[in-house]
């Protein structure tokens, strides 16, 4: 990464250089208005302190705002402003997912993924997946654990759907809400170098969501201990992304209202998914006993339980 | 000697303009339209036909809409690349075959008290509103396809499905059992398939190419959960 960013300023560094060896040379340069204070500035940072860079995103913070102005440029009610929002391909959503499963310390997720480009396609899509997933497996563990017995029939709780929509898509549009007003209010007392914009967040959470996708597949399986495994796995994966994502942009401010922040964050995350589970997946009962005809597997696990 | 002749002998602008003095006050003033019809003599059949289509028995008119809707389900049941079903769009075969399957889906009024499968509404509203966010997605994704043709297309694909649905409530006539429920198992998983193809056949050509993986999945996710509907369906 060091090789990079040294390539990247040098290339700018050499034409300046070049500029100072001889005054009289013309050196064609098109660049930006806004780009060429920055060179000058860039090169001796770009040694040192990239901790700092790639957490703050300070130095091209100003492009992107650019960018960003310059993107999103028709008005609200037409059809191409919600079409800058669909602006991914199909590669560029895979790396998203990518880093929400595999979150690396040093990295930020909206700074590394997202910073040019929030986009609405993963939010909605992994919502509407991760809803239809935690209701069929709900049905589906279901319908395993009371397979044996003569008076249970079966039936497709179509309800649950619905209650599963509303969760989740609540979760993913009004907490991102609440963040982001909560960040802006904390923004006006006390001057964050990091903010971010209300979609950004909303994509954060969006794609911090999938681990549960396999997460939920895996809860069929009706073992207390491998579901509560599960739980604490996916819940440390997306929670650690959020945390992460989330401490540079309140460490600035009061310590303790920095770490109650992000506390809230982890709580209201560890909800949902405990929730879910209890909700949706029937506990694994193991005090009846299994009539004659039940499968082996339900006899091991009861003997494991007693 | 004539006008005429002293023209073709003198002709100066002078005379010129004393001869067509009179036409140069005649002007086309800008709120009369100019146009007119060209009559061909095709056209009394062409009036005709017009017409017809308001006076012809009503037998003629359902024979011919039907007639284009099996057109088209045997163009979604050999699915070739073609643009029938782009082309000219109905909605009438999506919305046959979408009550079809909610009124073969619906649970009995029996126990609508507790939970139970889908009722009417249910499948409806899923099926629609799905084909419509499919749409709207695909279209939001930058893809040239118009939002009429999208649901004609998504709501033909479900045929192989309903077919599903008929087969599974056939065989649930049968006694129940493991072997019932692998038989519409596998029937259900390659309607399923069928499905998949025959709307991937049509559509993927209207999505831009480094995004055609973003357009499909919800379509495999729609079909998915009607197939988990018709699977799961189970009668009281």
């Amino acid at each position: 990464m060091a090789a990079v960013g040294d390539l990247q300023f040098e290339e700018f560094g050499n034409a300046a250089a070049t500029a100072a060896e001889n005054p009289g040379a013309t050196t064609i340069s098109i660049e930006g208005p806004g780009e060429s204070p920055t060179h000058q500035a860039g090169l001796p940072r770009g040694s040192g302190g990239e901790e700092d860079d790639e957490l703050l995103g300070n130095d091209d913070s100003d492009k992107t705002e650019l960018l960003a102005g310059q993107k999103k440029s028709s008005p609200f009610w037409t059809f191409e402003y919600y079409q800058t929002f669909f602006d991914v391909d199909t590669y560029q959503v895979f790396d998203r997912i990518k880093g929400s499963l595999l979150p690396i310390p040093g990295k930020n997720f909206v700074r590394l993924y997202i910073r040019s480009n929030p986009d609405l396609y993963g939010p909605f899509w992994i919502c509407a997946t991760l809803v239809f997933a935690i209701a069929i497996s709900g049905n589906l563990s279901n319908f395993l654990i009371h397979l044996g017995e003569k008076t249970y029939h079966y039936v497709p709780e179509f309800r649950k759907v619905s209650i599963a929509a509303t969760i989740i898509y609540a979760y993913a549009w009004l907490v991102p809400l609440a963040l982001w007003g909560f960040l802006m209010w904390r923004n006006s007392k006390v001057m964050n170098i990091v903010s971010y914009s209300f979609l950004e967040i909303v994509c954060v959470y969006g794609y911090s969501l999938f681990i549960y996708i396999p997460t939920a597949v895996l809860w069929i399986i009706p073992q207390k201990a491998v579901r509560w495994i599960l739980v604490m796995i996916a819940l440390s994966v997306s929670g650690s992304v959020l945390a992460m994502t989330f401490w540079p942009a309140v460490r600035e401010d009061n310590r303790r209202i920095a770490l109650a922040t992000i506390v809230t964050i982890v709580l209201l995350h560890t909800l949902l998914s405990v929730g879910c589970l209890a909700y949706f997946f029937d506990a694994p009962e193991m005090d009846h006993l299994p009539t004659a005809t039940a499968a082996p597997n339900q006899t091991v696990a009861a003997a494991k339980a007693s | 000697m004539s006008d005429l002749q002293r023209l073709m002998m003198e002709p100066t602008d002078h005379h010129a303009q004393a001869l067509f003095a009179g036409l140069s006050d005649i002007s086309i003033s800008q709120d009369i339209p100019v146009e007119g019809e060209i009559t061909i003599p095709m056209r009394s059949h062409i009036r005709e036909f017009d017409s017809s289509t308001l006076n012809e028995s009503v037998q003629n008119t359902i024979m011919r809409d039907l007639k284009a809707v099996g057109k088209k389900f045997m163009h979604v049941l050999y699915p070739r690349k073609s643009n029938t079903l782009l082309r000219d769009w109905d909605l009438w075969g999506p919305l046959i075959l979408c009550v079809t399957l909610a009124l073969m889906l619906q649970r009995s009024s029996v126990d609508s008290e507790k939970d139970g499968g889908p009722q009417f509404a249910e499948v409806f509203v899923i099926v629609w509103f799905g084909a419509v966010t499919i749409t709207l997605n695909s279209k939001l994704l930058g893809g040239n396809i118009s939002f009429f043709q999208s649901l004609c297309v998504l709501g033909y694909c479900i045929l192989p499905l309903t077919v599903a649905m008929l087969v599974c409530r056939l065989v649930l006539l049968a006694e129940q059992g493991p072997i019932n429920f692998m038989v519409r198992l596998f029937v259900v998983i390659v309607m399923f398939t069928w499905s998949i193809v025959a709307s991937t056949a049509f559509l993927a050509d209207s999505q831009p190419p480094n995004r055609k993986a973003l357009a499909i999945y919800p379509v495999f996710l729609f079909y998915f959960v009607i197939s988990w509907m018709i699977l799961t369906f189970t009668p009281q």
